[in-house]
């Protein structure tokens, strides 16, 4: 009942109005922009505490940004599983298992399946093997109709133990020296600026142009926003959420060989309690929870005021046995504002 | 208007109501008084500002200016919500009782009787329970899950509940939207009691016959302001729509002027032997090129999940062929490839998605005609949908607005919209005017009755007898099959004695309003 302006019967045919769509338009974009503000707010705290390097490349690219690459392609995976009104808890098990998995069939003490591998295949192994854990989930979550929050907490869990069993509780390290596409992904610049940001700066703007202009992305909203209208219209909603789990893991896996090649090693407990801050910087970022909203800008945007947050904490010498305390602190703080600046209930 | 400036005391009573949200006027003159022991109407197209009144009403709201008023006293304050309930209750649409609680349980939810040690008293909760139904006569087992009551037998339970916290005036919206014929005159029945027994009722609908069924005042709204009120008898039904649409026309009358199909018209779409186990059983139907074919039927007919049936949307067996073309079954996107043009049976369930634009629900069928490989080019998408806004006369602030924002019948006209996109053979519609006002009514069946003049077909399952006066060819379903056949001129009463499987019924003689022949029919039906 809230129309009764644009429903007034003395406007019978509405060619519509060419002022307010336009209108609408800036403002829908400006909730995009929503945490804009904030991040130049803690740009500016930051420079504040430390005038003299916050605000140089060094800083910003190589200490702030590098740090949050392997988290932004989570969330960017987080995002597209979330729009389609599904969970995947396991993603965060995803960036330990995989590069486990592809590192040690190149360089571990073992025969199985013919290894060692020669090393140019960690990349395309690691990757596929994401892929495989994402359709194994679809497969359990379309076909059989489980709930997707109990699947994908249960993947998490066994992949986990498997990446024990794998690792052996110790670090597969030195990896740089031994794997070359390792080495590259984690020191390679191009035009200064580290491949690991190139890559994350690639993947969003690919997935902007997919979520917004082709049917695919677009079936993600409608399939999110109410599947059984996205049914009736001719989409296949089984296949849509099937290929965006398997996109996801995808995603997911890369994220954690980058993490492996920026740390030289694979570690037994990599990717561990990630996910939380991945929900948090989705979340942040206006992806509903509840399916079919949010931008992949807002994600974006999350990612970076988290990614500040901590740095601006480190730089305010918070110690680091409170860091964690204040960080959850200050995501409920940015929970908070981000509701009240996109003016919408986060469901 | 009102000459009853020194009756009664009126129950309920609001003056110079306004609301706004934002830059919209939601209610600009809000004015109702409802006497005591009356069953009053409120009526209004979609957007006239009723809901909000009843928010007003209600309290849910807080009115920006105006008064309300309780049998003569102000209306407590806003945050008072158990002073509120002691005034008014309102069963909506929705279901407002928690599915998986027993009756009893949502009876006395939150104030449910405490027996020894202060304990709650599963036993004692019953009793008052069974009590409270036996008082007002709702026959239901305050055993039973909430989950498992019929629509009807819900919004009885709900009135019991609130009659029980003191409420004798109970605003009841659109009650009969989701109720088939027998169960309207059930509930009729059992307002018409509760009336007797002192409840004063405000009664929303769109259904006009209904207001002279059981109404004895009514109260119009136009455009977020009062219009008018006057007794029911005293009110004619071209005036009454008139006062809602603010100019003088007449009831629904589109297509009377559609053109014999000819002779040699090619099959557009040919059911055999379609069935859906245990639902449906062997329909052969024939549409033709340039026809309507109305499906009527009682809500558990099967003619729903028929119409689905054919679209892909449930597996069936036998054969769908349209334009001579087989259509494989469980497959809605080869229907819609196969020229199948679809409008779902409640578009707030599958009818729409309601964060997206305008342009993208009316587009999500034809998002691969939108740009090259599989891109959707937003600008053709918009051209597009502006294309469909001005054919179907969509109020909207342009294709970006979120279906959500739009009034019931404009939503219902981007479905519409969707399901024309493709450019069908043939149009499957299910209830295309569920819902919506008298004006939107018009101008959806106005698009059936253009889009198939020529060489589209439509198949229009419906309950509204207004829906099936369209049609060319009206078919009855009971049971999962045909069961009869009737051209264009059928009898209202005898379609409805046979969807209601009752056989011929005589024609409708007591006139209690000054009603026009379609409308006694159409009470015939409910």
């Amino acid at each position: 009942m809230t129309d009764t302006s644009t429903a007034a019967p003395q406007a019978p045919v509405t060619p519509p109005k060419p002022g307010r769509p336009a209108n609408r338009l800036r403002l829908a974009r400006l909730r995009d922009f929503a945490l804009i503000p904030p991040i130049i707010a803690l740009l500016v705290v930051g420079y504040l505490l430390k005038p003299d390097v916050f605000l140089s490349q060094s800083y910003l690219v190589d200490t702030v940004l590098k740090y949050q690459s392997e988290l932004a392609l989570v969330v960017l995976a987080e995002a597209l599983v979330l729009i389609v009104g599904k969970f995947d808890l396991s993603l965060e098990s995803v960036v330990g298992i995989a590069p486990a998995v592809a590192v040690f069939l190149v360089v571990g003490q073992t025969s199985v399946l013919g290894a060692p591998w020669p090393a140019w295949t960690v990349l395309p192994v690691a990757v596929l093997f994401g892929a495989l854990i994402g359709a194994f989930n679809g497969l359990l979550i379309v076909r059989f109709r489980l709930s997707a929050f109990i699947v994908t907490l249960a993947m998490l869990i066994a992949l986990r133990g498997l990446q024990l069993a794998i690792v052996g509780g110790a670090t597969i390290s030195n990896l740089a020296n031994r794997i070359p596409v390792v080495d590259d992904l984690g020191s390679l610049r191009i035009a200064t600026i580290p491949l690991a940001i190139w890559i994350v700066v690639i993947a969003f703007a690919v997935g902007m142009v997919v979520l917004g202009y082709t049917r695919v992305g677009r079936s993600l909203y409608a399939v999110g926003g109410n599947p059984d209208a996205a049914r009736a219209a001719g989409i296949r909603v089984e296949r849509v959420i099937w290929l965006t789990l398997v996109v996801a893991g995808a995603l997911a896996a890369l994220a954690g060989l980058m993490l492996s090649a920026r740390l030289g090693s694979v570690a037994a407990a990599q990717g561990n309690g990630m996910i939380f801050t991945v929900f948090a910087a989705a979340v942040i970022g206006g992806i509903s929870l509840d399916g079919g909203k949010g931008s992949l800008f807002g994600a974006l945007c999350g990612v970076v005021l988290l990614g500040l947050i901590q740095n601006v904490l480190t730089l305010a010498q918070v110690k680091a046995d409170q860091i964690q305390a204040v960080n959850g602190l200050v995501i409920l703080v940015a929970l908070v504002l981000a509701r009240l600046t996109s003016g919408k209930a986060q469901d | 208007m009102d000459p009853r400036a020194d009756g009664p005391v009126p129950v309920a009573e609001a003056v110079g109501v306004t609301k706004r949200f934002g830059a919209t006027v939601a209610l600009a003159d809000g004015r109702l008084t409802v006497a005591p022991g009356e069953t009053h109407a409120l009526v209004g197209r979609n957007g006239a500002g009723k809901s909000t009144l009843v928010g007003v009403l209600t309290g849910l709201l807080r009115a920006d200016a105006g008064e309300v008023r309780f049998g003569g006293s102000p209306a407590p304050a806003a945050g008072d919500r158990a002073a509120w309930r002691r005034h008014v209750a309102c069963v909506y649409q929705k279901p407002s009782v928690v599915p998986g609680l027993s009756v009893a349980e949502n009876l006395f939810l939150h104030r449910q009787p405490r027996g020894r040690f202060g304990l709650l008293s599963p036993r004692l909760l019953r009793r008052q329970a069974a009590e409270l139904l036996e008082e007002w006569a709702v026959h239901v087992d305050p055993d039973v899950a909430a989950r498992e009551l019929s629509v009807e037998q819900r919004q009885l339970v709900e009135i019991a509940g609130a009659l029980s916290l003191g409420a004798r005036f109970v605003i009841l919206d659109e009650p009969t939207a989701q109720l088939e014929g027998r169960a309207i005159a059930r509930l009729f029945d059992r307002l018409r009691d509760l009336r007797a027994q002192g409840v004063t009722f405000l009664y929303i609908s769109h259904h006009l016959p209904e207001i002279y069924e059981i109404c004895q005042r009514v109260t119009v709204f136009r455009d977020a302001r009062y219009v008018l009120d006057a007794d029911v008898a005293e009110l004619g039904r071209d005036e009454l729509v008139a006062a809602m649409i603010g100019e003088a026309r007449g009831l629904v009358d589109v297509g009377a002027d559609r053109p014999p199909v000819p002779a040699d018209a090619q099959a557009a779409l040919e059911l055999a032997g379609v069935t859906v186990p245990g639902i449906v059983t062997g329909v052969d139907l024939t549409v033709r090129r340039g026809e309507i074919v109305g499906v009527a039927g009682s809500a558990a007919s099967g003619k729903r999940q028929l119409a689905e049936a054919v679209v892909g949307l449930r597996p069936r067996e036998g054969t769908v062929r349209v334009a001579g073309l087989p259509i494989r079954s469980g497959d809605v996107p080869a229907a819609l490839r196969g020229g199948v043009g679809y409008l779902p049976g409640d578009r707030n369930i599958d009818g729409f998605v309601p964060a997206l634009s305008v342009a993208e629900n009316a587009t999500m069928t034809i998002t691969d005609r939108l740009g090259p490989a599989g891109f959707v080019l937003p600008k053709k998408r918009d051209e597009r949908a502006n294309r469909m806004i001005t054919d179907l006369d969509v109020h909207t602030a342009g294709p970006g607005q979120p279906v959500s924002e739009l009034s019931g019948g404009n939503a219902q006209k981007v479905v519409m919209a969707r399901a024309l996109a493709n450019d069908p053979t043939v149009l499957v519609l299910v209830q295309p005017t569920a819902g919506v006002d008298v004006r939107s009514k018009e101008s959806l069946l106005g698009a059936v009755d253009a889009e198939t003049r020529r060489n589209r077909a439509a198949l229009l399952v419906s309950d509204e007898l207004e829906d099936l006066r369209l049609c060319d060819r009206v078919v009855v379903m009971v049971g999962g099959r045909l069961v009869a056949e009737h051209p264009r001129g059928w009898r209202e009463a005898d379609l409805v004695a046979e969807i209601e499987g009752i056989g011929a019924a005589p024609d409708p003689g007591d006139e209690p309003g000054p009603v026009n022949g379609t409308a006694s029919a159409e009470r015939e039906q409910r």
